[in-house]
């Protein structure tokens, strides 16, 4: 059985039955999913798996759901949709329903980024309809209450209803700005995943695979293939196959200049540079782009010492230009001094902006700790990973500056 | 060797919802089970598994009462038969199902030879 089978194809039917049922009906659509999967858990546990699961299942729910039409008073409006149901089994091909499939793929992540859902509401609701994870699930992975999670659904739910319909695949102009924001809810899914600490690590790689997975189907899409998608895809790649080695044997992090780089997985970086190839077929080079572009570096450089750190510097300046946050700064400071020396690096560290969500960083003071260390200042480089040790988030982080701060009394 | 029957028994209510996730898990689990059964010699007859609803008729008056038993305690929700050595072997054997992991039960019950 394929690693995570029940997860994707319960993606895929919900989106499916959700665009016969209608937006206010997702319940029902995840009801008869649940359904369906508990069928199949039933009969395969001691049946083995029949021939195309993915097709036995859709059929499955197809069935159920015909049924209750049928059945239920409450779905009469649903009438119609009774012919294109039974239709649908085994008369259209095989390539025509996945095409059909992955349309409504699309139409629900679109639907998951309406512009009056904020991020947050965004991603859980991404996590539960199209990744098919439980609310156990999701409150694990964006370490976030069960309650809270509940809520949130609830709320997007209502909104759902209340919004009543997809956008159309085939209006550019109702894509043009759901396209952006589904690029940002999957780069926050992938970020939330890639940042996590030490105790939710399995869980939360799964988030970037799943980020990567939506980002690809997205790119196979007519209508979401274009260069800012392929960037993404790329972007992800490269980060993704870095994850084995950003964590130790007991889970803390390891920083990038003590990675073993022979823990990189060399086919998704391959596969990185393929989209990367792809994302230059035009003169949009978005932040997207500028971040894959990093990471492609990063990803193909022999060690730490020998990355094409002013092109890095490069990629970075530009990168400040379209998103002047904090955390490019700081990245982009970093990558100067290493290019042009710990001088230069305290410097660019120093005129950053000072804000206070830096202030909370510990990353800021850990980066200007590393340069004063480089420098010889070694009791400034003390309080600077004191400082840092103060602001730690998780274990993992304060151990990685623990290490920090003894490696100084050698 | 002797015939028995696994009767996999559990409260129909007890597995709340689980996700997509553990029920792939599950049902992984019990493949891999079924099939070091089957590895074994010991599967006769492919199990199956049994619906919660239904009816039951009872005594003289043919009281009838019908399901869905979701609610009902220890029902039985599948079987299967196989053959061991003894008893002893059978529940040897039924240790590596997975519906105890869940909570549940398996009960095994020699089959009375016709002989």
């Amino acid at each position: 059985m394929v690693d995570h089978l029940f997860r994707r194809e319960a993606g895929k039917m919900v989106a499916y039955l959700t665009r016969l049922f209608g937006l206010g009906r997702l319940n029902l659509a995840e009801d008869v999913v649940q359904d369906t999967l508990y069928q199949a858990l039933e009969t395969w546990s001691m049946q083995g798996l029949p021939d195309n699961p993915s097709a036995w299942l859709m059929r499955v729910a197809r069935n159920r759901a015909i049924d209750l039409i049928r059945r239920d008073d409450h779905f009469r409006d649903l009438t119609p949709e009774l012919t294109h149901l039974q239709l649908a089994d085994g008369a259209a091909s095989e390539p025509a329903i996945e095409r059909e499939i992955l349309d409504d793929q699309l139409r629900m992540m679109f639907a998951c980024c309406h512009p009056g859902l904020s991020t947050e509401v965004q991603i859980t609701l991404i996590l539960k309809t199209l990744c098919g994870f439980s609310v156990t699930e999701i409150a694990n992975a964006l370490l976030a209450s069960e309650d809270s999670i509940e809520k949130r659904l609830g709320r997007a739910r209502k909104f759902l209803r209340e919004a009543g319909t997809f956008a159309e695949l085939t209006n550019p102009s109702d894509l043009a700005g759901r396209v952006e924001a589904v690029y940002q809810a999957i780069y926050l899914l992938f970020n939330e995943g890639y940042h996590g600490s030490q105790s939710e690590r399995t869980v939360r790689e799964d988030l970037c695979y799943e980020a990567l997975r939506l980002a690809l189907l997205l790119s196979e899409h007519p209508q979401g293939a274009r260069p800012r998608t392929f960037a993404l895809v790329a972007l992800f790649c490269f980060d993704a196959a870095r994850l084995r080695g950003r964590v130790d044997g007991a889970g803390f992090l390891v920083p990038l200049e003590q990675q073993d780089r022979s823990t990189w997985d060399q086919e998704l970086i391959g596969q990185g540079f393929r989209y990367l190839t792809r994302s230059a077929s035009d003169s949009d080079v978005s932040a997207y782009h500028l971040e894959a572009g990093i990471a492609a570096l990063h990803s193909s450089a022999p060690t730490y010492e020998r990355t094409d750190w002013a092109r890095i510097v490069d990629l970075y300046d530009r990168l400040y230009d379209l998103k002047r946050t904090p955390i490019v700064a700081l990245n982009r400071a970093i990558a100067v001094g290493q290019a042009q020396g710990a001088t230069a690096g305290l410097r660019e560290l120093a005129a950053i902006p000072a804000l206070p969500t830096l202030q909370q960083y510990p990353f800021y003071p850990a980066a200007e700790g590393e340069f004063h260390r480089l420098a010889g200042h070694s009791a400034e480089a003390r309080a600077c990973f004191e400082q840092a040790l103060r602001l730690a988030r998780n274990p993992s982080e304060a151990r990685y500056l623990e290490r920090k701060l003894e490696a100084l009394q050698i | 060797m002797a015939n028995f029957m696994y009767l996999f028994r559990d409260t129909a209510g007890n597995r709340g919802q689980p996700s997509p996730e553990e029920m792939q898990g599950l049902t992984k689990a019990w493949m891999i089970w079924m099939d070091s059964l089957k590895q074994g010699g010991h599967l006769v007859k492919t199990g199956e598994r049994l619906d919660v609803r239904g009816t039951v008729v009872r005594g003289k008056a043919k009281a009838v009462t019908d399901g869905p038993f979701a609610e009902a305690k220890d029902i039985v929700l599948g079987y299967l038969i196989l053959q061991a050595n003894d008893l002893a072997q059978a529940v040897d054997l039924a240790k590596g199902c997975p519906n105890l992991e869940i909570g549940g039960a398996v009960e095994v019950r020699p089959i009375v030879s016709s002989g």
